[in-house]
């Protein structure tokens, strides 16, 4: 399988500015720092992490809504991190986003057949009127919408569909890679699973990569083939998803693992280990290993060499000097682990 | 513990809320208990009427207008009846809330610290430093490091896990026999959550309270909870111990909830049952079954009954609102969980299909 997308040392820093008219640079937030992965062609890549992690961030660098501080993302074997003009037009067209909230991301003064058939109008195509609602209903039925719908505006319609109409928006020019963030957090459970398979299923129909942004990690396993996981704008393990979940070696990784809540009571009351305190700020990150502030493995090598992302011998790649063993996993309760 | 006298009894609790479109039906008729150091969990999807009940426990539905009937007996009290001066010595007293987003919850412009002191100087006659001792007091006890410190910060000086353990503290400031916890870790992070449940066992171990937990997340419940009532579209239809609810689930939208989310150890083969349709407009809800247009299971007759919440043959605790037989809900339930679809279970157990 070859890579679709190749991000390499991908860093993006804002400045924080203090002055009212002469602005100083006073420091900056390491929202993604040093960040390098692929995606493959026709996978789905899961990022996870929490708050502040940087998953959006990598996001929005990789569709090029945001500029990056340095580094590379070759998109088909090109760099695409400086392309200007009609050529990063024309790449607009490859690749599409869905973005979590489906109440602010609709245009509420617009129907839902100019939402989707914006895409169109940007890019010049199906221009005649019959043609464009003609491709727009397609599109709708596609995504399990009435298409009679056409004329009705966001607010008639529920979280869920409103999801689907950003779904079909995203599909209309047919890209090669969609990225998702967060697609299913501010929906319901009943509606989250129709999404869930929903996209499950165009993947497939449409051959589509996809890169999956959520903090859900059932829904992550669920939903990816190979998952990264990031803390404070680096990735800290990524591999696939059945290897990185029956077996994190990296002690965020298990962590999370242990935090997430399980509906199986008879594993309730069980021993879990809580990460103390909260994630640092990005804006001043500890040195070398980020999560040796409070990581229960700490030994002093942490705080003063930065762990390689490496091969760790059981699928995963995990950027830690003492990665988990075998009997540490069951210890914390990985709920995951088989 | 479950023979004594409840602490908290909700008895055919119904709000509605008169709006421009019509009359609401928030809450429906619904019954509960809530016994001493005990966790109720209360689950359903927005809209439920989960957070209205809750908010009416507390009387604070009252200023938005709504119409309430039916009793909520607290501690031989019926608090429907009550003033509003009486409401306001129980709530933050007796009964204290926490909510789903701490930080619109504390006021920005006051240190997190005077408005605890005000928390606790309401209900107890206590001078200043001996309330802001409390105070220190309480941020400790939530696991707030430095809390002579932090006690003089305003909250955006506060991390979102740190908010809600204020919040929290702001909470047991007078010692609530009974807590209500509205999604209290749904903005947190799951690290952080797991904290904040952590507290929440602990606290309730060492204070001996009640807690009411109302979420949309079964995880949470099914970790939190000793027992488990799910809302839809105003009614309670099962309620149960955590143990039986999640050993015999027998109501179809609990079947549905429970196959829609993903598990942590399933693999990426494993197939989500979503529920069909969207929940029903509480102004003008379906005939007989709330449940029936959504329903896999439902008979041509069930658009017209309306079951009760009734328990089950052999199970005096386990409650449901179902019309289907409860041998064919056993072993519909035992179909769909060995991985079956609906229309599966359906064909396997002889239910005559139905068509919407």
């Amino acid at each position: 399988m070859s890579a679709l997308v190749e991000v390499r040392d991908l860093v993006k820093h804002f400045p924080i500015r203090r002055g009212v008219i002469i602005q100083r640079k006073t420091g900056a937030v390491q929202a993604v720092d040093g960040v390098s992965f692929d995606v493959r062609r026709g996978e789905t890549l899961g990022i996870v992490g929490e708050t502040g992690c940087g998953k959006s961030t990598t996001a929005r660098l990789i569709m090029r809504l945001l500029d990056a501080t340095s580094g590379e993302i070759r998109f088909e074997g090109e760099d695409i991190a400086r392309l200007k003009g009609a050529r990063l037009k024309a790449l607009r067209r490859e690749m599409q986003m869905i973005f979590q909230d489906p109440y602010s991301s609709l245009n509420p003064r617009k129907t839902i057949g100019s939402i989707i058939g914006e895409p169109f109008a940007i890019h010049g195509l199906n221009e005649g009127r019959g043609e464009r609602r003609k491709a727009v209903q397609e599109l709708m039925e596609t995504v399990g919408l009435n298409p009679e719908h056409y004329n009705r505006y966001p607010h008639e319609f529920s979280g869920g569909q409103r999801q689907r109409i950003g779904v079909a928006r995203a599909l209309a020019l047919k890209p090669k890679l969609l990225i998702a963030d967060e697609p299913v957090s501010a929906l319901d459970v009943s509606i989250q699973a129709q999404v869930l398979n929903l996209l499950r299923d165009l993947q497939s129909e449409f051959g589509l990569t996809v890169v999956f942004i959520a903090h859900d990690l059932s829904v992550v396993r669920h939903m990816c083939d190979r998952v990264a996981v990031m803390y404070l704008g680096k990735i800290v393990e990524i591999g696939g998803g059945d290897e990185l979940y029956d077996f994190p070696r990296h002690p965020y990784t298990g962590a999370l693992l242990s935090a997430v809540p399980v509906v199986d009571p008879s594993r309730h009351g069980e021993q879990r280990r809580l990460l103390s305190g909260d994630v640092p700020s990005p804006a001043n990150p500890p040195s070398a290993c980020r999560f040796h502030t409070r990581c229960p493995k700490a030994r002093p090598l942490c705080s003063d060499q930065e762990p390689p992302l490496e091969d760790k011998g059981s699928g995963t790649r995990a950027a830690c000097h003492y990665p988990l063993t075998r009997e540490e996993t069951a210890q914390i309760g990985v709920r995951s682990a088989p | 513990m479950t023979d004594a006298e409840p602490l908290l009894r909700v008895e055919e609790l119904r709000v509605e809320f008169r709006t421009e479109d019509g009359v609401v039906h928030a809450v429906d008729g619904v019954t509960y208990e809530v016994h001493a150091g005990r966790t109720l969990g209360i689950v359903g999807e927005s809209g439920s009427g989960k957070t209205v009940s809750s908010l009416t426990t507390l009387g604070l539905t009252r200023a938005q207008g709504a119409h309430v009937s039916g009793r909520i007996v607290f501690e031989g009290k019926d608090l429907v009846t009550l003033s509003d001066g009486e409401m306001r010595a129980i709530r933050g007293n007796d009964i204290a809330m926490i909510f789903q987003d701490p930080l619109s919850s504390l006021h920005p412009f006051f240190k997190v610290g005077a408005q605890l002191i005000e928390a606790v100087r309401v209900h107890q006659d206590v001078s200043k430093a001996q309330a802001r001792a409390r105070a220190i007091e309480l941020l400790g006890l939530v696991g707030i490091p430095d809390p002579s410190r932090r006690v003089d910060e305003y909250p955006h000086e506060f991390s979102g896990g740190m908010r809600q353990r204020a919040m929290i503290a702001m909470a047991l400031a007078n010692e609530p026999k009974l807590l209500i916890a509205d999604e209290p870790t749904t903005a947190l992070d799951v690290t952080v959550q797991a904290q904040i449940l952590a507290l929440l066992e602990r606290l309730q171990r060492e204070l001996g309270m009640a807690i009411v937990i109302i979420t949309h997340d079964l995880g949470v419940v099914a970790e939190m909870a000793d027992d488990i009532a799910v809302m839809y579209a105003g009614r309670i239809i099962e309620s149960a111990s955590a143990e039986l609810l999640f050993a015999g689930p027998e109501h179809p939208y609990t079947w549905g909830l429970l196959n829609s989310i993903p598990s942590l150890s399933g693999t990426r083969k494993e197939q989500l049952v979503p529920i069909p349709g969207t929940p029903p407009s509480l102004i003008n809800p379906p005939s007989g079954c709330h449940f029936h247009p959504r329903c896999p299971y439902s008979q041509p007759d069930h658009e017209r009954i309306d079951p009760e919440l009734q328990s089950i043959p052999g199970e005096p605790t386990h409650h449901v609102a179902c019309l289907l037989e409860s041998e064919v809900r056993r072993r519909l339930w035992g179909e769909l969980h060995k991985g079956r679809t609906p229309e599966q279970a359906i064909s396997e157990v002889g239910l005559p299909a139905v068509t919407p």
